[in-house]
């Protein structure tokens, strides 16, 4: 099972080794990580993609509030949050194929962001499935390099996760 | 104006401490150079290690939070397997060590350590200090968290400049706010109530105890639920002393090392209420020791224990006093049926039994458990790790004292420091450490500690020449290939002690050793009993 944590935690020093350690430690893996600051000062957000069973979902947010940086912890339910990654791909492009690639990322409403003789940089922010149809579509072209950010996610409506 | 390490010593005065134990060295010595003037006492150990086990001692006894302290570097790093000790035992403890200079931090300079990176897994929390002015808030957090909550070690890590930069004035906190700590002690009152229900119903509830009841400060008020509603009482090894060892409540510790009765008690109740207990795999190895119908109700103050180890279906989070006093205000007049207790009471009589004598030596077991008659009855027994922890925990008849040992970590040498702390925590108590041969030679180095002291402790040396625990370990699962666990070399413990000027005897009969123990008892010096044990004798 895929979960997503949206965890708000005191900005101060070795926060982020304190959660990631105690993921490793306790033999839990993270898909995915993204850190960011928030409206409220010396409070950031860390949104965590991971994956276990019930079980090992629930002990990880005991474990993450024992942490004392550590304000809130909540797991956004299914459904119920939009979530966005965003990727940065470099793809392989003989003059030839650029029209091709152009509207293939047209298409998938991603941006052409930078344009070399033989290849083309796109630009797209989406939630991780729609991210990785993309990636799909170009594979066949070539990349030659792919930059990605951890998700992060919000609540929809007016559900929050805050101070 | 005043210096980070006036404020130090001001933080401690602040917070009450009255003893604090550690070893100096060059980072940790402005602080060092201020506590020479203070009213606290700084005992000098002869290990960094032992300086936490003895705040561990120390913490245990007083029900405050122990102080120890420690150089930069190999100091810090010393102190390592007794933080992590702590940690493991949920010991309030404050760990105070010295850096290196601010701005020579991360240049791998001389006896520089990242000690609270090292530390992170094992503390509850660690502080490296940025700013003097930072000094009095972190000390009143540190305590504050320490002795809240479920107790643990916090690290306070200090660089140099920090210790010598001076600032206006020192003004200490009357107040945290910590906005990510909040530990809810209160216990939830619907909880509570579907508890009560559920003891009500069922037919043979059973009591687990461990360490969070003790730590609470809980004791009597727990005897009294027990009394009251007549329900027995099995411990886990952190919870021995919850209850005198001769109440007819009382059925022993559980667990691959407990009675056979306390884990009969286990399988066959219906309802086992789980008081301040993590139920490691020690307590509970193989879940089948509970029968998939018994209704667990578990009370602990660390939500992350509860469903970690056994399956529960009332959970209640919150401070072992709170939450008795919500069950005893509700519990009426119930008490268990009568067949439960009539049980109890026949398996009562099995719990101690006389152990075979080998001719020529001391039986341990035996040793153990006239050891409560002898001594005053709120003696504090410190006891090592290894067979004679095992011996220790399944036979001392504990009284009104405390039965003191590392139930989650095992750490061997942890009885010699601890029972210094102790010590120092409760002058006016007998306090006895046994340990084995091999766990001594881990924690000898505090005898000039207790000698430099004069601190009345009374040590057992349980001598079978083996790493005991191990040996047996190694006869069961390893076709008694002993590999390394016979002890080859061993001083002549006696010589060591009367090196130290301590006083001491070798006994090799339960009379020789009894006698020898009648003879000390009242006296105000420490004193080194060496008890030669038959080597094949088994924990259980
Ligand atoms: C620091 C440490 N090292 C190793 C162990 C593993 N260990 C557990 S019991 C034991 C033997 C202890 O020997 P001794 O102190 O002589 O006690 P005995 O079992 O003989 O009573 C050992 C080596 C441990 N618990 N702690
Ligand atoms: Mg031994």
């Amino acid at each position: 099972m895929q979960y997503t944590l949206s965890i708000l935690v005191e900005n101060q020093a070795g926060v982020l080794s304190k959660i990631s350690g105690l993921f490793s430690r306790r033999g839990f893996n993270i898909d995915s990580l993204a850190v960011g600051v928030t409206n409220t000062p010396g409070v950031s957000r860390i949104t965590i993609v991971a994956n276990g069973d019930e079980y090992v979902v629930e002990q990880l947010e005991k474990q993450l509030n024992k942490l004392i940086p550590v304000i809130k912890v909540k797991r956004l339910n299914d459904g119920e949050f939009i979530s966005r990654e965003l990727i940065l791909i470099k793809v392989h492009c003989a003059a030839a194929k650029r029209a091709e690639i152009i509207k293939t990322a047209e298409i998938m409403q991603a941006k052409i962001v930078d344009v070399a003789p033989s290849c083309v940089t796109i630009e797209y922010c989406e939630c991780a499935n729609r991210v990785n149809t993309l990636i799909d579509l170009l594979k066949p072209y070539g990349i030659r390099e792919i930059v990605r950010t951890g998700t992060v996610a919000i609540d929809r409506g007016t559900a929050s996760v805050s101070v | 104006m005043i210096s980070g390490a006036e404020i130090m010593v001001k933080c401690l005065e602040a917070e009450g401490v009255s003893v604090v134990f550690g070893y100096p060295g060059a980072a940790i010595c402005p602080f060092y150079d201020k506590i020479y003037d203070s009213d606290i006492k700084h005992i000098l150990v002869r290990q960094e290690q032992n300086a936490a086990h003895a705040a561990s001692g120390y913490a245990r006894c007083s029900g405050r939070p122990g102080v120890c302290v420690a150089t930069s570097g190999p100091g810090a790093t010393n102190l390592i397997t007794g933080i992590a000790t702590a940690y493991t035992d949920s010991i309030p403890m404050i760990a105070i060590t010295g850096q290196v200079r601010s701005d020579l931090l991360g240049r791998d300079v001389f006896q520089e350590a990242d000690i609270t990176g090292a530390c992170e897994p094992f503390v509850k929390h660690s502080y490296l200090v940025s700013k003097t002015e930072d000094l009095p808030r972190v000390f009143k957090e540190a305590f504050h968290i320490a002795s809240t909550g479920r107790q643990g070690p916090v690290l306070i890590d200090i660089p140099m400049d920090i210790q010598t930069n001076e600032i206006e004035e020192f003004v200490y906190p009357d107040s945290v706010n910590i906005i990510g700590y909040k530990p809810n002690t209160k216990g939830h009152a619907i909880q509570v109530k579907r508890a009560i229900d559920a003891i009500k119903a069922s037919k043979r509830p059973l009591i687990v105890s461990g360490g969070g009841v003790l730590s609470s400060g809980v004791k009597l008020k727990f005897q009294d639920f027990a009394l009251k509603t007549r329900i027995p009482v099995i411990s886990t090894m952190m919870g021995i002393g919850v209850m005198p060892s001769e109440h007819e409540l009382y059925l022993g510790m559980l667990g691959t090392h407990g009675k056979a009765v306390a884990n009969r008690a286990l399988h066959e109740a219906d309802l086992v209420i789980v008081c301040g207990a993590r139920l490691g795999d020690r307590a509970v190895a193989a879940p089948h020791q509970m029968s998939e119908n018994t209704t667990v109700i578990h009370i602990d103050i660390d939500p992350a224990e509860i469903g970690k180890n056994v399956k529960t279906e009332i959970p209640i989070v919150g401070d072992m006093r709170n939450v008795l006093d919500m069950l005893v205000e509700n519990i009426g007049d119930y008490t268990v049926p009568e067949q439960w207790q009539e049980t109890v009471k026949t398996w009562k009589k099995d719990l101690f039994k006389t152990p075979p004598v080998f001719e020529g030596y001391v039986e341990p077991r035996t040793l153990v458990s006239h050891l409560s008659a002898m001594f005053r009855s709120k003696a504090i027994l410190v006891a090592d790790v290894g067979q004679n922890q095992i011996w220790c925990a399944n036979n001392f008849r504990i009284r009104e004292g405390r039965f003191l040992t590392t139930g989650g970590m095992g750490t061997m040498g942890y009885s010699i420091p601890a029972a210094v702390g102790a010590k120092f925590a409760r002058p006016d108590r007998d306090v006895i450490a046994i340990c084995g041969d091999g766990s001594f030679q881990m924690g000898m180095n505090e005898l000039a500690t207790i000698a430099g002291n004069n601190l009345n402790i009374k040590i057992i040396i349980m001598r079978n020449s083996r790493l005991g625990m191990v040996r047996e370990l190694q006869d069961k699962n390893y076709e008694g290939r002993h590999s390394a666990t016979i002890l080859q070399g061993d001083p002549d413990f006696l010589t060591i002690a009367k090196a130290y000027g301590i006083d001491c005897a070798e006994a090799s009969s339960n009379e020789e050793a009894e006698n020898i123990i009648k003879g000390i008892v009242d006296s105000d010096k420490p004193f080194i009993l060496v008890c030669n044990v038959y080597p094949d004798t088994p924990s259980i």
